[in-house]
């Protein structure tokens, strides 16, 4: 028989943790700080609204771009929050989650050969995405000296004549770095000086403690050359809900779309009156539970630090990825014996791309009596190595 | 009372066995100024006592509450507060509020029996002056107590990993 896989499927590399995950859900009474979402449920009213919404036989599609009550809410919502300006007719495609978002933004824009540069670490999706698009993923590493920001002369170091876009996600998983307007102003000249495109994922954007969130399209001259990725996944505990949202400029968008009704046809309805009715009422409990995890980060960032994996303070998201280097082991070996030996489960920074090396990601998104019992088993294991 | 003032009584409400380091570590203050925040929220009287919440019906005390509501004649010049504060002096009455609607008054009670709870009403409370008439209703099942659910919620499946 043939091998019938494509050479894109087999291109993409297999996920770098299949072994830790299954040796993890074999154990008993393993911590993880391995999982990006919130522990929070999703709140109640919003729960309620979906619920009465299907009583109500709310069990249909929607339009391609998704319910245009919630599109016009996020229009209205982006404009208040981050100043953006995206119409809700012809600049907004509501997605089943994030990435799906980011899938139709790289298929729309990429012809085989082009690059597409992406800030590293990072999630681990951007790289296949553009990989299965026939693109070129080039990495730009983003170090510890720059806070985990993208530094404006590496980026310039990695465009070529063959470059199209550039995917950033701030606030930053997995190090929870921010980029802050004057930041991003430094690589948008560069954007714009070499027409290229960004692509923004934002999820974490209502994840910022210290200022407020920069939006990169609200920047002069950005908005015709970003497209702009977020969703209700990290801020409103949503993530089984997989509510997204795309917002470009029509072109874009309607090239997008076409592939969004193509292999999706719309997001889950049931979803997206959850999210409306979190984006409409929403905003309280949000505000809570992103004090929670501020606390929270507080205190595990100072155990960490004191334990001798040192850490710089992250102002978004709800990582914290502190260097490994003190245990004298790779980040492999870390994260394999912590969760063998103290059954305690982090993401080695290396499977998160370049400038992960040395590094782990822990997700804070924990209970706080959780987090202090991982400080005691990390402390322990640190003092036996 | 500012930003950090609530946060500092959202986390002791929620805990209220947190130093003054700890607090001060959450909350981006030095311990001193956490500490010296906390007692001028004490000398104000914003924190009333530090306490507990017990789940009695575990704790297999075999206790009994009652919500209880009254009707009752206001005094001139006082109102409703002197015989609030009357009641308020039984240890039976566990909460007293002034509400709106058909009653003016609402009692939580506790007592060890049914028995024990129907006496004080209907020895210590009902014939007090001014009060016209009571409703009594009998706690059956507690789910929750100052904002805490006391039944078990079933966890959602939760995974080890996640990017």
């Amino acid at each position: 028989m043939r091998n019938f896989l494509s050479a894109r499927a087999k291109a993409i590399p297999p996920s770098g943790i299949r072994k830790f995950f299954d040796l993890a859900v074999s154990m008993e009474g393993v911590i993880s700080l391995g999982v990006g979402e919130p522990d929070f449920p999703t709140p109640w009213h919003i729960c309620e609204a979906s619920i009465y919404s299907i009583e109500q036989g709310g069990t249909s599609y929607t339009s391609n771009r998704g319910l245009l009550p919630l599109r016009e809410a996020l229009s209205v919502w982006l404009r208040q929050h981050y100043n953006l300006s995206y119409s809700a007719d012809e600049e907004m495609i509501i997605t089943t989650g994030v990435s799906e978002g980011l899938d139709i933004a790289v298929r729309a824009i990429t012809d085989p050969g082009d690059e597409i540069i992406i800030a590293e670490p990072s999630y681990v999706s951007y790289s296949p995405c553009v990989t299965l698009a026939g693109g070129v993923p080039v990495p730009v590493q983003c170090r510890e000296k720059d806070h985990f920001r993208v530094n404006p002369d590496s980026l310039m170091e990695k465009v070529t004549s063959r470059s199209k876009a550039v995917i950033i996600n701030f606030p930053n998983n997995p190090t929870g770095a921010v980029m802050r307007k004057e930041h991003l102003s430094a690589i948008a000249d560069i954007i714009t000086d070499h027409d290229l495109l960004l692509i923004s994922d934002e999820v974490y954007s209502e994840l910022t403690y210290d200022g407020i969130h920069v939006s990169p399209a609200s920047l002069d001259g950005m908005w015709e050359r970003t497209i702009t990725l977020n969703g209700f996944s990290k801020a409103y505990a949503m993530t089984g809900w997989r509510i997204g949202y795309f917002c470009a400029p029509p072109e874009i968008c309607d090239a997008a779309l076409k592939i969004h009704q193509y292999v999706m046809l719309c997001a889950p309805v049931m979803g997206q009156v959850a999210a409306l009715e979190g984006l409409r009422r929403g905003e309280a409990e949000k505000d809570r539970m992103v004090q929670e995890y501020r606390v929270r980060r507080n205190v595990f960032v100072k155990g960490l630090n004191k334990i001798g994996l040192s850490c710089h303070l992250p102002e978004g998201a709800f990582y914290a990825f502190p260097s490994v280097e003190k245990s004298c082991l790779s980040d492999n070996e870390f994260a394999e014996r912590l969760l063998t030996e103290e059954h305690v489960a982090v993401v080695p920074g290396s499977v998160l791309g370049r400038g992960g090396e040395d590094h782990c990601r822990c997700a804070y998104a924990v209970s706080r009596e959780n987090l202090e019992e991982a400080l005691t088993r990390m402390e322990r294991f640190m003092h036996r190595i | 009372m500012d930003e950090k003032d609530l946060l500092l009584l959202r986390l002791l409400e929620e805990n209220s066995r947190l130093s003054s380091e700890e607090l001060g570590l959450m909350a981006e203050l030095s311990t001193e100024e956490a500490g010296r925040r906390i007692t001028s929220l004490e000398e104000n009287r914003i924190i009333r006592r530090y306490t507990t919440i017990i789940d009695w019906e575990r704790a297999a005390d075999g206790g009994v509450a009652a919500v209880i509501e009254l009707k009752v004649n206001p005094e001139r010049d006082f109102g409703y507060d002197r015989i609030a504060e009357r009641l308020a002096n039984f240890p039976e009455v566990r909460a007293l509020r002034l509400i709106t609607g058909v009653y003016d008054l609402q009692l939580v009670v506790t007592g060890k029996t049914m028995q024990e709870v129907a006496r004080f009403v209907s020895e210590s409370i009902a014939p007090m002056d001014r009060i016209r008439e009571t409703a009594t209703h009998i706690v059956m099942k507690t789910y929750k107590e100052n904002g805490q659910c006391f039944y078990e919620r079933e966890a959602g499946e939760r995974i080890p990993y996640s990017f």
